[in-house]
């Protein structure tokens, strides 16, 4: 059994370690002065910069500064600064930072943190061992150019001295602080001797042995649970609550209503119940009676029936190139389809939850598996009146985080209720508030017109999109670049724009946009290709090799990742009857995929057997977290086509898994990656692989079955995967 | 209130416990054995797994006053130090992406390859088919169990 921790001790320690470091900190990275270098020996302990600590005893500690959500970022940052500090990985203890504004940006999200954190974590680690080599240079009164280092060792073979890197803390600590300039950065593939293998996670242990990693594993001496009911209509507000016999329920110690404010991204109206245990607050409100004032009543019909009708006007046109009724006209064939794809929820597997504690002192404390933990206590901040300097915000692991955790509802609640009761709490959400109050990704309509040339290439391309917004701007999600491919493509093009007002909360879902639209594009560039007569791949390879104007995105590596894709996958050999292949390729947040999916059919119920994937995102810091991500975003997209969120009376009408059946284990294919290590710097992959697996999947169903999914979930056409 | 007896990694546990209380909950609030988890609260998620005799259970739905004279197993109690050949192929395929599921995954492999030493693919498939991953990390779950089912054939003890 774990034991308890003290909120205030608990607090006390971080805090302490905290300012150790920053007393002796060197500040490391960009905006701070660009400098690396020297620290201070603090008891037994060298320490070296805000990533690096070195003990006497030898042990290395790597601040790990990002939330973990299972994106991998706990082992691959520790491994950059290893890599760069010349320790071997086994002698690596990580540590996982809290929200320390000296970090910089502390998200998971948008793929950045791999390009934001590379510079920073090689600076780290660079920084450490330069100081540690001229350290033993001046006590062996040896050039510091003529030493090298190795397993936490600092060599001079001239002279044959070596020393332990725990032997040089003394004197490293009285060094001055080098420029950053001074640092030689690894940056090349052929540089790494840890960069670039299989290296599994640093949590696996605690992971599979159960012990407390995640937000709600987070015990504290005295602490209280709660559950928080809101209007199932988002944003209604509570008129009457039956308080006084919610408080004679057993297990029951407080309940309250929560005036909230105006905003779906504020603090929303509710009904707070605590409790000595979950289940029993969750027990009562079972019988709690809420009268709401409720507002909007969106529902799927209505959308459905707005779109229809918003199909036949023109939009708003967002860009034009060329003149695109004239090439539709002058065409040898022109082809027109159009496109849906439905609101989805993130369903992360942990619901939110948020652990809050509310100290006498009036300092707030907060453990949150956040995905933004500086907008979450800015949000407590502004909504509960505390300066963000009284607010400590502890990173705990992250169920699951899909875009869903960067929205700090479930923090702003726990530090609201938690205020309130004077002790900690603990809020955990029911799988039904996390799937009827999330920020659901926007669904939409693509209508599309490509106009080919007597030799079959695509000339002209008509889009007019349908989307959701508030206010004539489409909401978080919503919107489409006009400068996304094909535009650059094609020589005549045009963007336009329909928006249909929504009131339902939106928001970033795993690579917001193009992991719907995508499906949309690519599935079109098949029926474009297929009406042409050419093949898939030889269609969108001619398609990447011209651009008017500027190119919407790298031709080059873009096709390099398709065609390896298709060489694996043996694109184009004879599959036999009831099997087919289905290709898309697609660039975003800084990484270029392309995948081949293979698809075997019995009737209307297929299996996705095999994807191929070629990835270009520069050089691979952990293989095995890198692959990880490939895998999961074939797996996702494959589960996530086959579900929808639909809105009835302003509600969400899903509610728990059993409507909203994520894939399991026996229908998940296998997953082949190939990894580009091109000349580039490394880019996250959290998103990247997600977007072109499900147009993959879904032209491959086409393949195999003869049927266009033109629709998702794959339902709509007869389909099950 | 009820009082319960529940024999949980091997420990006795004295418990009162309201009548309906899930063995979810008297697990996690009551014991602070917080390695099950919660994921969906109707048994069909898998992430609240535990061994009730040696054979996989959804704790959310189970009441803990039911789960009396029984043998239950967490994945605290499991092989702790994390040296069982099932934990130890988890850990060499890395399975674990945000890890939430995977105390649950790991226990119902463990009794798959208990009952059935060598399971084909479609042994894997129905077997596991009641744990979700939300993350994806099905592929390297059949290979890990094909790795744990290898060492254990070879001699590691299961």
């Amino acid at each position: 059994m774990n034991t308890r921790d003290k909120g205030t001790d608990l607090s006390r320690r971080s805090f302490i370690k905290v300012s150790l470091m920053a007393s002796g900190a060197l500040m490391v990275g960009i905006g701070l002065g660009q400098r690396a270098g020297a620290g201070e020996l603090i008891d037994e302990t060298w320490v070296a910069n805000l990533y690096v600590r070195i003990d006497r005893d030898g042990t290395v500690t790597i601040v790990s500064k990002n939330p973990e959500a299972g994106q991998g970022v706990k082992t691959a940052f520790p491994m950059v600064v290893a890599e760069c500090l010349e320790v071997d990985w086994k002698d690596v203890k990580v540590e996982q930072a809290p929200l320390d504004d000296r970090y910089g940006r502390q998200v998971v999200g948008g793929s950045r943190g791999t390009p934001d954190g590379w510079d920073d974590l090689r600076i780290a680690g660079t920084g450490a061992l330069y100081l540690l080599k001229e350290a033993a240079a001046s006590l062996w009164g040896v050039p510091a150019a003529e030493c090298s280092a190795r397993s936490g060792t600092i060599m001079h073979e001239a002279s044959d001295n070596t020393a332990r890197y725990a032997e040089l803390l003394d004197k490293a600590a009285t060094l001055p602080v080098p420029d950053v300039s001074a640092l030689k950065l690894k940056s090349r593939p052929e540089d790494f001797s840890l960069l670039g293998k299989f290296v599994p996670g640093v949590d696996n242990n605690l992971i599979l042995t159960g012990q407390p990693l995640f937000g709600a594993d987070t015990r504290l001496d005295g602490m209280l649970y709660a559950v928080y009911e809101k209007c199932p209509t988002f944003g209604g507000k509570v008129k009457t609550a039956n308080i006084d016999e919610i408080l004679k329920q057993p297990g029951v110690t407080h309940a309250f209503v929560v005036a909230g404010t105006d905003e779906l991204n504020g603090l929303l109206p509710g009904v707070a119940i605590v409790g000595e245990t979950w289940w029993e607050a969750n027990s009562a409100r079972a019988r709690l009676q809420v009268k709401w004032d409720t507002g909007h009543s969106d529902s799927t019909g209505d959308f459905d029936r707005q779109a229809a009708r918003l199909a036949s006007e023109s939009g708003e046109t967002m860009r034009h190139d060329g003149d695109v009724d004239e090439a539709l006209g002058t065409a040898e064939k022109v082809i027109e389809a159009s496109y849906y794809y439905p609101f989805v929820s993130h369903a992360n597997l942990e619901p939110q939850n948020c652990t809050a504690f509310y100290h006498e002192s009036g300092k707030m404390e907060i453990w949150s598996p956040s995905q933004n933990p500086k907008s979450g206590r800015g949000l407590v901040s502004r909504v509960l009146g505390i300066p963000e300097d009284r607010i400590h915000v502890n990173l705990t692991r992250i169920g699951g985080g899909f875009g869903r955790k960067l929205i700090s509802d479930s923090m702003v609640e726990a530090a609201w209720i938690a205020r309130q009761v004077g002790r900690p709490v603990q809020l955990q959400w029911t799988r039904e508030d996390d799937m009827r109050h999330d920020f659901y990704r926007p669904a939409a309509w693509h209508r599309f017109r490509a106009g080919i040339d007597g030799s079959g290439r695509m000339m002209a391309f008509d889009h007019h999109f349908i989307t959701f917004g508030r206010d004539g701007k489409t909401i978080s999600g919503a919107g489409l670049s006009p400068k996304h491919y094909p535009a650059g493509l094609v020589p005549n093009f045009r963007l336009r724009q329909s928006i249909i007002e929504a009131h339902v909360p939106t928001g970033p879902w795993r690579s917001p946009g193009h992991s719907a639209y995508c499906f949309a594009y690519q599935g079109f560039f098949d029926e474009v290709a297929l009406a042409a007569g050419r093949d898939p791949l030889e269609f969108r390879l001619d398609l990447l090799s011209r651009s008017f104007g500027e190119p919407p995105l790298d031709l080059k590596r873009t096709g390099d990742t398709l065609r390896i894709a298709a060489e694996k996958a043996g694109w184009g050999r004879n599959l036999g009857p009831g099997r087919g292949m289905g290709m898309a390729f697609h660039f975003d947040h800084g990484g270029f995929v392309s995948h081949v999916a293979e698809v075997v059919a019995d009737g209307p119920k297929i299996r996705v057997e095999k994807v191929w994937s070629g990835i270009d995102v520069g050089p691979v810091i952990n293989l095995s977290g890198a692959r990880n991500q490939v895998e999961g975003c074939v797996v996702d997209a494959l589960s996530t086509a086959q579900l929808e969120i639909t809105f009835a009376g302003g509600a969400a009408e899903q509610s728990n898994f059993h409507d909203y059946s994520l894939l399991r284990l026996d229908r998940a294919p296998e997953i082949e990656c190939h990894f580009i290590q091109s000349d580039n710097p490394p880019m996250g992959l959290g998103e990247p692989p997600i977007a072109p697996a499900t147009p993959a999947i879904t032209n491959a169903i086409f393949a195999a079955t003869g049927t266009r999914i033109r629709e998702l979930p794959l339902s709509r056409s007869g389909i099950s995967a | 209130m009820s009082h319960v007896k529940l024999k949980i990694n091997g420990q006795e546990h004295s418990l009162d416990i309201p009548e309906d209380m899930p063995l979810l909950w008297a697990l996690r609030d009551k014991l602070d054995l917080v390695g099950s988890k919660y994921g969906c609260g109707i048994g069909i998620c898998g992430s609240c797994t535990v061994l009730v005799n040696g054979q996989p259970a959804q704790s959310c739905r189970l009441p803990a006053v039911k789960m009396q004279g029984k043998e239950i197993v967490t994945i605290e109690g499991f092989a702790p130090n994390g040296d069982h050949p099932v934990q130890r192929a988890w850990n060499e395929e890395d399975v674990p992406q945000c890890g939430y599921c995977q105390g649950g995954q790991v226990l119902t492999a463990a009794a798959l390859l208990e009952r059935n030493p060598s399971p084909s693919d479609q042994d894997i498939d129905e077997a596991m088919a009641g744990v979700i991953c939300r993350c994806g990390t099905y592929f390297r779950i059949r290979k890990a169990i094909k790795r744990a089912a290898l060492e254990i054939a070879e001699g590691g003890s299961a």
